[in-house]
């Protein structure tokens, strides 16, 4: 990991993905909001675990109770859609 | 007598301990407090609960009595109870480590837990009423405490988190030499089943809190239909924490019964794989049903009949361990000593509450049943007759390790007999009642129900009767009690080759492990 340099690099992205999702709020896209919004957000969020969490550079016990909890999230999400998409 | 890590006295030895035996009493004695607190409002209600009309308490207050009794119950006893308490001061010991591998997060937990329970007791100040499950849209317009509750609950759920974190890289890294997976003791196995859950499902809980307290403050309209929310949305989140938590609360008991039985039977553990990937199974399958909850809220058809199949799929693990406790004690000689009477109490009590759990589980008779007394029935039967039992065998089995002292035996098996008597009478009637369709959380009632509503309140009286003898024993047995050998039950874990208390640093050379701790029979116990 390039120490100083990558961790600016990577912030600056992170400010950079954040001001493109505060721009398209302003745009009407419909459905096409939600999925950018969830899109950016997701590559936020796994470039804050693969460099600042150092997770690019962990063994693969650590990976893996790192991306444990998004098999949850999955069932969350598939148990609660079970309910949504259809009710009468 | 020596004694070892309660040799230093005074607070500062206490409140900034790095010791996690240390941290383990403090846990001990703070939710002990809060058991004791939690069932003072439940003898309150079964007391109001005598008659059918209004009562010396108003139903107002009988709202929060028993939103007090079920969020301190849960929050504040049952769910820190053995995993915060025992599990602090044992699993160290019984890998063979000489502390856990975050000491000072251990004592942070504990300091934010405390947090918490101030934060908690200053919502008294608005009492709550929505029951320990904060249901929408009540939960939502009450003017009651509810944010700064849920706020107490949100730093509880921390410390959880903490703890939980802090054990899986303890049984990961600290085991002693030698000590392969297929070796742990299975109280190990159970924790760690059970730090899985609580890293992975309390976070959850917390975000539902944080959802409410900006819809109460801020009118963001997660829950609430009229700003395009859904009620049932908050239901899905609480159960998605507070179903796998019901396993944080049975998982580690599940461990001492394992523990016990084969020390008291004198026989090798039966099954010993099958209970430990027995633990993980229920972990992963607790996961999986949350929805059973909420079969009468308005949930899909399709919804139910899915959480419905699978809530049956915990039944298989579980069905495991207690045929697997039954096939140890099969020609295995037995005494009954305190600890066994108390860990047959949990096989014996926890196969009624695990068996009445398909008749809930079940869309057709779920109907009839549902937010009955039925439910409490089943739930008290689980909770207090499973965790609650595992939790006091295993106070009486590591009693003397813990505190260099040994209890009052004949005291401990009386005050199990008459609790266990008293606590039949209170929930046997519970079940009768919910089955003829009295509503749960109802102040007053129908008159037809009087009759069980007073066995019920008569049987509490025994039960509230059978643990204060037991406080008692434990508090007279601190300063009264026969000074304890180190091998008091001839047990072959590890925390047994310490002496009692254990020294500070647990061990003078760390153990190199060659065996499996359950060589019953074949090889005696290291006295």
């Amino acid at each position: 990991m390039g120490g100083r340099r990558t961790y600016m690099l990577i912030w600056a992205a992170l400010l950079l993905l954040t001001a493109v999702t505060l721009g398209i709020s302003f745009l009407h896209l419909g459905v096409g909001n939600a999925v950018i919004a969830l899109s950016l957000a997701s590559v936020k969020a796994a470039l804050v675990g693969l460099y600042f969490m150092h997770l690019r550079r962990e063994s693969a016990l650590v990976r893996a109770f790192a991306l444990a909890p998004l098999l949850f999230l999955a069932l969350i999400i598939l148990g609660t859609l079970s309910d949504t998409l259809f009710r009468k | 007598m020596a004694d070892g890590y309660l040799e230093k006295r005074g607070f500062r030895a206490w409140a900034f301990t790095l010791d996690h035996k240390r941290v383990g009493v403090m846990y001990l004695w703070t939710t002990l407090t809060f058991f004791l607190v939690g069932g003072l409002f439940a003898e309150l209600l079964r007391l109001k609960l005598m008659t059918p009309g209004p009562g010396f308490i108003s139903d107002k207050t009988y709202n929060v009595f028993f939103t007090l009794h079920g969020a301190l119950m849960i929050f504040l006893f049952i769910i820190p109870a053995i995993p915060s308490a025992l599990g602090n001061f044992f699993i160290p010991l019984m890998i063979g480590a000489r502390d856990v591998a975050f000491p000072r997060l251990n004592l942070a937990s504990y300091w934010i837990f405390l947090a918490g329970i101030a934060v908690v007791l200053g919502s008294l100040a608005g009492p709550m009423d929505t029951g320990w499950t904060f249901y929408t849209p009540y939960s939502a317009k009450t003017g009651a405490a509810v944010t700064t509750l849920s706020f107490g609950l949100f730093l509880v759920g921390m410390s959880s988190i903490l703890t939980g974190l802090n054990f899986i890289v303890t049984i990961h890294t600290l085991r002693a030499p030698g000590m392969s997976w297929t070796r742990l003791p299975l109280f190990i196995w159970g924790m760690y089943a059970t730090s899985i859950i609580q890293v992975l499902a309390t976070p959850v809980i917390g975000i539902t809190f944080i959802l409410l307290a900006a819809e109460r403050l801020f009118g963001i309209g997660f829950f609430d239909p009229a700003k395009g929310g859904d009620p049932i949305l908050f239901q899905h989140f609480f159960w998605f924490y507070s179903h796998p938590v019901v396993y944080v609360m049975i998982l580690p008991a599940m461990g001492i019964i394992s523990e016990i039985i084969p020390v008291f039977a004198r026989k090798p553990i039966f099954g010993y794989k099958a209970i430990a990937y027995s633990s993980m199974a229920i972990a992963l399958a607790g996961f999986l049903v949350w929805g059973h909850h909420m079969f009468v809220s308005g949930m899909s058809g399709v919804a139910a009949f899915i959480f419905s199949l699978l809530t049956f799929s915990v039944a298989v693990p579980t069905g495991v361990k207690v045929f697997n406790w039954i096939a140890t004690l099969y020609r295995g000689s037995i005494t009954f000593e305190s600890p066994m009477l108390y860990a047959l109490t949990f096989i014996f009590l926890f196969i009624i509450g695990g068996l009445t759990g398909p008749f809930l589980g079940s869309l057709g008779t779920n109907v009839q049943l549902h937010d009955t007394y039925f439910v409490v029935a089943h739930f008290h039967y689980t909770m207090m007759g499973g965790t609650v039992m595992g939790w006091l065998a295993g106070l009486h089995y590591w009693f003397p390790k813990m505190t260099g002292r040994m209890l009052n035996e004949r005291l401990a098996r009386r005050a199990c007999l008459v609790m266990v008597a008293g606590f039949n009478v209170t929930f046997i009637s519970m079940f009768i009642l919910g089955y003829k369709g009295m509503p749960r959380r109802w102040a007053e009632y129908p008159v037809q129900y009087q009759t069980l509503h007073i066995i019920a309140t008569v049987g509490s009286w025994f039960l509230a009767a059978g643990i204060l003898a037991i406080m008692w024993n434990f508090w007279r047995s601190l300063t009264k009690g026969e000074i304890a050998p180190p091998n008091p039950w001839r047990g072959l874990t590890l925390e047994w080759t310490t002496p009692s208390p254990p020294p500070a640093d647990n061990f003078e050379v760390l153990p190199t492990v060659t065996d499996w701790p359950y060589s019953y029979g074949r090889k005696e116990g290291r006295e």
